[in-house]
């Protein structure tokens, strides 16, 4: 808050009118929506719908099938998370160690970023397809027979491999930004004081980049639950009967092929607790960081 | 000393490596024919077919169901990725302005009413989203496709740092003078604001650009659909033929991933910026 400020009767409203607006129509209409609907089993036919009060959730709940999708769910989003945010901090520490071409690294590195999900999931499926697929072909020179969409493990490679490839810029930004803010004297203090390069990471540069990284870990989460929908529809290619799938996928499905819209809905409501929860944790770290900052 | 820098370039190497040689090879194979490609596999070498295939692509209809260009799929996406940026720029700096510049009674309450979109990502309610859509009979135009992905405050939260960092004194020295509210925002805060716009812009437009949940429920319509939107309809239509058209897949995904990586090398030290101040 400033110290000197306006004051108008109608000025503010005014403008935050078009921001309150959209939120309002495109934000909260839509979430209590999801809330009401998830409440209610629509008839397929659509003649209206009945209030079954949280038998939804019972359902999803007690479904096999969807509590396969979760435990998938958790494990690739806890792969393309630990995966990327390792691989990122890896290149980012050995950019920030070169002297030489430091900042052309950094270029190449980076612009991966720019690559639209779907898109990297088309071209990892050039790479993984059965004629002309490369990295299948290096599989086979180890004995192993890939095929992606037939195979539910092998799918499962290829969406992860696809997804941290993509992720990976990312963090390397993230992480490079962190550790050129350190201060110098800190680091030179360090150096004097130990000679081991590792030592030296593992008890002054990593808990200083510790902030970064636990921001960065939320963030990834948020792109291995939400943000890899692109790649996983490319690779799936709505034909989900053997394939992996994450949870928001699933919401999909059910929506909009299957116009389960109730059960869909139930299902919006637990990825959104599922936020709200990651989110809260995410403030109370920020806040306390700020304290110490 | 030295052996471990050798070791450190090694690493970055196979880590530029890793990140270049898909879209390289995607590249290049796009510059071959079909049949090279389905029979010989990815090229890593320049082929002669370069300038039909994208010739191809670009003007001829079809592809798909005959409807659309990819000249047409580029404009759209053009639309999407700076409609968007300039929305969302507009929209919240206008929001931010209100909320630091100014003490009115509904303040916090709109504050927090802003803040709360930010635990929500549009992927978790995106058939509600739809169904709103279809009651506002907006599926299938521009304004379907763009203003629902406005709803979210990040913009706001980053402008609001921003001008709470802007001296007290200018505002004081502005009042002075006598300036207004107005005047103030227009001809003081928003000259002051260029370089932040810029950063966002650049995040917004990539973000815009790559849009793809969104615009594949929104959009039926082929005439809208933007080049991301329709890298599933490749992918359907090269699954059913006797020789995939690799290469028009493959050109696609390039003319696709150009524009907003374009963007990112040649304003990186914004987008840096942008990105790592405006996200926290």
């Amino acid at each position: 808050m400033k110290r000197v400020q306006f004051s108008s009767r109608w000025l503010p409203y005014a403008f935050l009118a078009p921001q309150m607006a959209i939120i309002f129509v495109f934000f909260y209409w839509p979430s209590a929506q999801a809330v009401q609907s998830s409440l209610y089993l629509e008839d397929p036919f659509g003649f209206g719908s009945t209030f079954v009060g949280l038998d939804n959730y019972a359902d999803i709940l007690s479904s096999r099938e969807y509590l396969g999708i979760a435990k998938f769910t958790l494990v690739f989003t806890v792969l393309v998370t630990g995966l990327s945010l390792g691989l990122g901090l890896l290149l980012a520490v050995k950019a920030d160690a070169v002297l030489r071409g430091a900042h052309a690294y950094k270029t190449l590195l980076i612009w991966v970023y720019a690559v639209a999900p779907p898109v990297a999931g088309l071209i990892g499926m050039m790479f993984f397809d059965q004629h002309i697929g490369p990295l299948v072909r290096l599989a086979g020179v180890f004995g192993w027979d890939m095929k992606v969409g037939l195979d539910y493990t092998d799918t499962a490679v290829a969406m992860i491999t696809v997804s941290v490839w993509k992720q990976i810029p990312y963090n390397f930004i993230f992480f490079l930004s962190g550790l050129q803010s350190l201060p110098a004297s800190v680091r030179e203090a360090a150096f004097i004081d130990c000679r081991s390069g590792a030592r030296r990471f593992a008890t002054v540069t990593l808990p200083l980049l510790a902030p970064t990284a636990f921001f960065l870990l939320i963030m990834n989460m948020t792109y291995a639950l939400f943000e890899t929908f692109g790649v996983i529809d490319v690779i799936v290619k709505d034909k989900a009967a053997n394939n992996p799938i994450t949870l928001v996928y699933k919401v999909y499905m059910d929506g909009f092929r299957g116009n389960d819209l109730g059960g869909s809905s139930a299902q919006s409501v637990i990825l959104m607790l599922i936020v709200f929860v990651l989110t809260i944790f995410q403030f109370r770290f920020i806040e306390r960081r700020v304290h110490y900052g | 000393m030295n052996r471990l820098r050798i070791l450190d370039h090694v690493i970055l190497l196979i880590g530029v490596f890793v990140m270049l040689a898909p879209v390289v090879l995607a590249f290049t194979t796009s510059s071959h024919d079909a049949t090279t490609i389905h029979t010989q596999g990815l090229q890593f070498g320049w082929g002669g077919h370069f300038a039909e295939t994208y010739e191809e692509v670009l003007t001829k209809k079809g592809g798909f169901t005959g409807e659309i260009t990819g000249a047409r799929m580029v404009l759209n996406s053009l639309i999407l990725g700076i409609g968007f940026a300039v929305g969302k720029i507009v929209l919240s700096m206008m929001a931010a302005y209100a909320i630091v510049y100014f003490r009115f009674r509904l303040g916090t309450l709109f504050f927090w009413m802003i803040f709360t979109t930010l635990l929500l990502p549009l992927e978790v309610r995106i058939l509600p989203s739809y169904a709103v859509m279809t009651q506002l009979g907006l599926t299938n135009t521009y304004t379907g496709l763009i203003v629902p992905l406005l709803a979210s405050a990040t913009g706001t939260f980053f402008f609001r740092q921003y001008f709470r960092a802007v001296p007290e004194e200018i505002l004081e020295a502005a009042r002075i003078d006598g300036a207004g509210a107005w005047k103030f925002f227009i001809d003081i805060l928003v000259p002051l604001s260029r370089p932040m716009m810029a950063a966002i812009f650049i995040i917004m437009f990539v973000y815009g650009w790559n849009q793809y949940l969104w615009p594949t429920l929104i959009t039926t319509d082929e005439s809208l659909f933007t080049l991301v939107r329709g890298i599933k309809q490749i992918l359907l239509v090269w699954i059913g033929s006797q020789i995939p058209d690799y290469n028009q897949a493959f050109a696609l995904a390039i003319l696709a991933m150009l524009p907003p990586v374009l963007v990112v090398i040649v304003f990186q030290r914004w987008f840096i910026k942008g990105l790592t101040e405006s996200d926290k």
